[in-house]
């Protein structure tokens, strides 16, 4: 009986599996994908990180001079401290820099003379104490003996600090730290105006029978295939200076916070309605026939089936929402005006300033929100995951006249909206002279003719998108097969799915900067491909690999859990199960990581405008060059190609898939 | 052997060990599973479990859901590796070997089956990177094919064949690489009643026929009782008892045997004089139990083992181990009548007895008529009773 021998487990180690080749392949790949995502993302993260600590400035105790009479006396050793507090020849608040700062050694010497026969020597008081002569980096504290002439070349280098002088003075600067408010003012009321669109849109696809629901879903789609720079760009024809509408504004200007929150609506939108349509479309039917039988009115059930039913939706797409607009760069630079935002901001930190700790500043400042959005998200998806797997009985609408005409109105309200913009973009490219020749010609088109690259940067940019599509999809894939699928290993598995996770809360600023600090230093080994097209792709299978990732891991979840076991026992490796059996199957979700990460590296700007180089010039940029440049009908134009590409792109994939499901109808069939 | 220890008391009759005994000695273990423990963080799935499985045996693991049924055979595939203990296979000491240096072939609840790959493909899955040429792949198949029944169905895919047809062809997928050991998890459970008696008898037939060491998880009791050379009955992660079909029925070691197999009256009784209990007002002779005398013990005995006479037809000297009892409830079940009883000697205990129609007839039982029924000694089942 049970209770005789019931006694304790022995003492001893618990038993561990012999690993067999399979397991370590899939292991070491596991390992491979995991350093990609180290170096790619944490390796970058981490260094810009502390760029936000660092503080730079010359430390003249560090060095010190001796100058020789003509007749070569040395004259007794003195620091630069000391000469500086003779002479105050640079004043103390002049001492502090940036990394990039070089202070000319002469400066301590009044009256040096390059000509002089005199001479000088130079050395560091600590080992680390540095200094360029010419453009040779010295260092140590070996005296070094020069030449009146060398000594002119001499620059000083400045010491690096930790601390939290760059944060103080992000927030003593109002110009600076004003664009918080700003940037979550902006993205909060995106937020609710775009949930509340696109809840109306969801509800009248899903809950009403209303006519041209495939076509409002496809109109509703579009914003996902162009760069958010382009709602701005059409912005601005139509209400801005010269705009046709402007007079509708009443004297409000469209540049500046009212453009920024349009644009965000138009951009945000497909995001939040296919969440909020996810939502409603698992709900249960029987809830419904439930209220119904408690004759509870319509206004009710509402809100106490609808509401409840889609708010994991809700709270899901408006974390989306707020994090999408608030690290979105393209747009409020184009239309923000004199409105500063904080993704703005780094770009003006780096670009306009070249100071990379502030720009560092902002972007820890901006990962705040975006991870607490992430957070959110991934804990409410969890809970939403939940009640899908309950089986429910999807619900179906009854037709009813007054609701369905209210549903259609406001379905065409938005997607006049959004065709509106996309009608004026268009409109924009082809004519001569806004608003003075409004005939049609194709000069606009003629980007070699601009600064932006010119037709290069669309081929660039193709090439890109390509790579990205077919590389990212592979190493996606991949690495989510091997967290699926590996046994055991369990702190490896969660260390990658927090790497694989990771990129969704980061935005793409951030990880351009973070790249910058990363790459663009010679220490690093990997300098090399710094300015190459092998950056770009990598940075953007990066910025993009969680959605893929998460694709990735649904399908292969769908999959029996036994698969590999069987094929262990029958002595099959499992490579040729993945290859025969896990791919095929999975094939729909592979195609949609692919046509999803060539959409978004057509129209990404925000990591790669730092990390392009003039043989990498990308259509994306192109259109933020050309439209800063004044260029804004050409910049319309390039927007408008990455438009039909993506459109024709998605057209290639919808094809595909179908073709797909048709030929394999056979076996999918149930 | 593992029963008679697990109930404390030597209470199987001697002839049945020595026949078991002796036919252990026929062959040696196949597979030996020794003190095998798993441990969930702190709760144990399987606690010492030892047991040996001989080479061509058709082996159930029979017990309730949650049981470790299933933790014992993921832990003989390799699939999940036990926290202590040791397993052998064919003499080989395969306790920590990955499942693909295993020698076994398995089939899942979910069948599994390749949805992409035609059923000729599945089962070739196995068989196709042994240098092996195609043309003897193929005959390979379309013999599994001929032996599962499903000779013309090759071409079609998995989906599109009933649940009974893709439960064999995992069966033939499984064996195409002729393991020497055929491991099945609950292989029936998700086909209705009538195909899966049906498979019942196809398997069984198929495992003599290729004499495979097989190794079934079932908690259907008529599945293990109708298939199994020797059934291990599990509980908690412990092994009640090991036998074949017909002793874990007739002789369970345990009570919780006796109650899972089959059914049984239980009653709470005294032990006396090493062969007899006393329960109620009566006291019953049965075979030797051991228990001191006056120890609480449970007396059980199965409904179709009690004995119907006609009321005060047995002579005095022969009316041992029978009381006077009274048909409160009859029902009836097809192939016999169920009948409820009380009596004076049971006090407010119901004795739940099966009887043959031919009995039933023979007596002219219905309800409310009195009768006699005797217990015989050798049917009467005795376990310790309390902590
Ligand atoms: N991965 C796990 N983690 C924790 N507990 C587990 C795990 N797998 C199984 N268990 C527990 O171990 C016990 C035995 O499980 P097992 O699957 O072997 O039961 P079973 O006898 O096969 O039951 P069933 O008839 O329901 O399949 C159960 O109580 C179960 O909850
Ligand atoms: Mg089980």
């Amino acid at each position: 009986m049970a209770m005789t021998i019931d006694t304790a487990l022995p003492v001893g180690r618990a038993l561990r599996l012999r690993l067999d080749r399979d397991e370590l392949i899939k292991r070491g790949l596991m390992v491979v994908i995991a350093l990609y995502l180290v170096v790619a993302l944490a390796a970058p993260l981490a260094i810009m990180l502390s760029k936000s600590f660092s503080t730079y400035s010359f430390d003249l105790a560090r060095f010190e001079f001796q100058v020789s009479d003509k007749d070569g006396n040395w004259s007794k050793p003195t620091t630069a401290e000391a000469l500086n507090k003779a002479l105050n020849a640079v004043p103390p608040a002049k001492l502090g820099t940036n990394s990039d700062g070089r202070l000319q050694a002469t400066s301590f010497f009044p009256d040096f003379s390059f000509r002089s026969p005199v001479k000088y020597k130079i050395r560091g008081t600590t080992t680390d104490a540095a200094y360029l002569v010419g453009l040779k980096l010295q260092s140590g504290t070996k005296w070094q003996e020069l030449t009146s002439n060398d000594f002119r070349r001499v620059m000083l280098r400045p010491s690096r600090a930790l601390g939290l002088e760059n944060y103080v003075a992000y927030f003593s600067t109002p110009t600076l730290f004003r664009s918080i408010e700003n940037s979550v003012f902006i993205a909060f009321i995106s937020t609710i105006v775009t949930v509340g669109l696109a809840f109306g849109f969801a509800y009248a696809l899903n809950r009403s029978c209303m006519r041209f629901k495939d076509a409002f879903k496809l109109v509703a789609m579009v914003p996902i295939l162009v760069p958010s720079l382009l709602p701005g760009i059409a912005l601005i024809y139509l209400f801005g200076n010269q705009g046709l509408l402007k007079d509708l504004l009443m004297g409000v200007p469209i540049y500046g916070p009212l453009g920024i929150v349009v644009g965000s609506v138009f951009f945000a939108f497909p995001h939040a309605m296919l969440i909020i349509s996810t939502a409603l479309a698992i709900s249960d039917q029987r809830h419904y026939e439930a209220a119904a039988s408690l004759r509870a009115s319509s206004w009710r059930t509402f809100w106490t089936v609808t509401i409840p039913g889609a708010r994991y939706g809700l709270i899901s797409a408006a974390f989306v929402v707020f994090t999408l607009v608030i690290t979105d760069f393209g747009l409020p630079k184009v239309i923000g005006g004199q409105y500063n935002v904080l993704a703005v901001d780094i770009y003006k930190q780096v670009i306009g300033q070249q100071n990379f700790e502030m720009g560092a500043v902002v972007s820890v400042i901006l990962l705040v929100p975006a991870i607490a959005a992430f957070i959110v998200d991934r804990m409410v998806t969890k809970k939403q995951v939940a009640l899908l797997s309950a089986r429910s009985v999807p619900y179906q609408p009854n037709p009813n006249r007054g609701f369905d005409t209210l549903c259609f109105a406001w379905c065409s309200l938005v997607a006049i909206f959004i065709l509106g913009i996309m009608v004026t973009s268009q409109f924009a490219a082809l004519v001569k002279l806004w608003p003075y020749d409004l005939s049609l010609s194709l000069k606009h088109f003629a980007f070699d003719r601009m600064d932006g690259g010119g037709w290069g940067s669309y081929y660039n940019s193709i090439r890109l998108a390509a790579l990205t599509a077919v590389i990212g999809t592979v190493i996606i894939f991949v690495g989510a097969y091997m967290v699926e699928k590996t046994d055991g290993f369990r702190s490896g598995r969660t260390a990658f799915q927090f790497l694989a996770m990771l990129p969704m809360a980061v935005p793409g600023m951030v990880l351009g900067l973070a790249y910058i600090f990363f790459f663009n230093d010679p220490a690093n080994p990997l300098h090399a491909i710094y300015g190459t097209m092998t950056i770009l792709v990598v940075c953007t299978i990066t910025h993009f690999y969680t959605v893929g990732h998460l694709t990735a891991l649904t399908a292969l979840k769908q999959i029996d859990q036994e698969f590999e076991p069987v094929a262990a026992s029958l002595k099959q490796p499992f490579y040729k199960l993945f290859a025969r059996v896990t791919v095929p199957v999975c094939l729909p979700a592979i195609l949609d990581i692919s046509i999803y990460m060539f959409v978004n590296a057509m129209t990404t700007v925000s990591a790669v405008v730092f990390l392009y180089s003039k043989d990498t010039t990308l259509a994306s940029v192109a259109v933020l060059n050309m439209d800063d440049a004044g260029d804004v009908a050409p910049a319309a134009a390039m927007a408008m190609m990455i438009f039909y590409t993506n459109a024709a792109a998605r057209l290639i994939h919808m094809f595909l898939s179908k073709a797909l499901i048709k030929r394999t109808q056979a076996w999918r069939m149930r | 052997m593992r029963h008679e220890t697990l109930a404390g008391q030597p209470r199987i009759p001697t002839e049945v060990s020595a026949m078991t005994a002796a036919s252990l000695n026929v062959k040696p273990a196949y597979l030996k599973i020794a003190n095998v423990w798993k441990a969930f963080g702190d709760f144990h799935a399987l606690k010492d479990i030892s047991l040996d499985i001989r080479e061509g045996e058709f082996v159930c693991f029979l017990g309730p859901s949650g049981c470790g049924k299933t933790t014992l055979l993921r832990a003989v595939a390799g699939l999940d590796l036990q926290t202590r203990g040791s397993i052998h296979q064919g003499g080989k000491d395969v306790s920590a070997l990955p499942p693909s240096q295993r020698d076994y072939g398995i089939v899942f609840q979910s069948y599994a089956l390749f949805p992409n790959l035609t059923i000729a493909k599945n089962i070739a899955f196995g068989l196709e990177n042994t240098k092996r040429p195609r043309a003897e792949i193929d005959s390979r198949v379309t013999e599994l094919l001929k032996l599962v029944g499903l000779a013309d169905q090759g071409n079609k895919y998995p989906a599109q064949l009933s649940g009974g047809q893709q439960q064999r062809i995992a069966l033939a997928r499984a064996i195409a690489i002729s393991p020497g050991l055929l491991l099945l998890d609950e292989p029936l459970s998700a086909l209705d009643a009538k195909v899966r008696t049906h498979l019942r008898h196809e398997i069984k037939e198929l495992q003599r026929k290729l004499g495979v060491t097989t190794i079934m998880v079932t908690h259907d009791q008529e599945e293990a009782l109708s298939m199994a050379d020797r059934i291990v009955v599990m509980n908690h992660g412990v092994i009640e008892q090991i036998g074949t079909p017909t002793e874990i029925y007739r002789h369970p070691a345990t009570l919780f045997v006796a109650d899972f197999i089959g059914e049984a009256n239980k009653f709470e009784a005294k032990a006396a004089n090493g062969a007899a209990v006393g329960f109620g007002a009566a006291s019953f002779s049965c075979t030797q139990h051991g228990f001191d005398d006056g120890a609480p013990v449970i007396a059980a005995i199965r409904p179709e083992d009690v004995i119907p006479h006609a009321i005060n037809s047995l002579a005095n000297g022969a009316a041992t181990n029978t009381i006077d009892v009274t048909i409160s409830e009859m029902e009836f079940l097809g192939s016999f009548w169920r009948t409820r009883l009380h009596g004076h000697a049971l006090g407010n205990e119901t004795l739940i007895a099966d009887f043959s129609i031919n009995a039933a007839r023979r007596l002219s039982l219905t309800e409310g008529v009195q009768l006699t029924v005797e217990l015989p000694a050798e049917r009467l089942l005795i376990y310790p009773r309390g902590a």
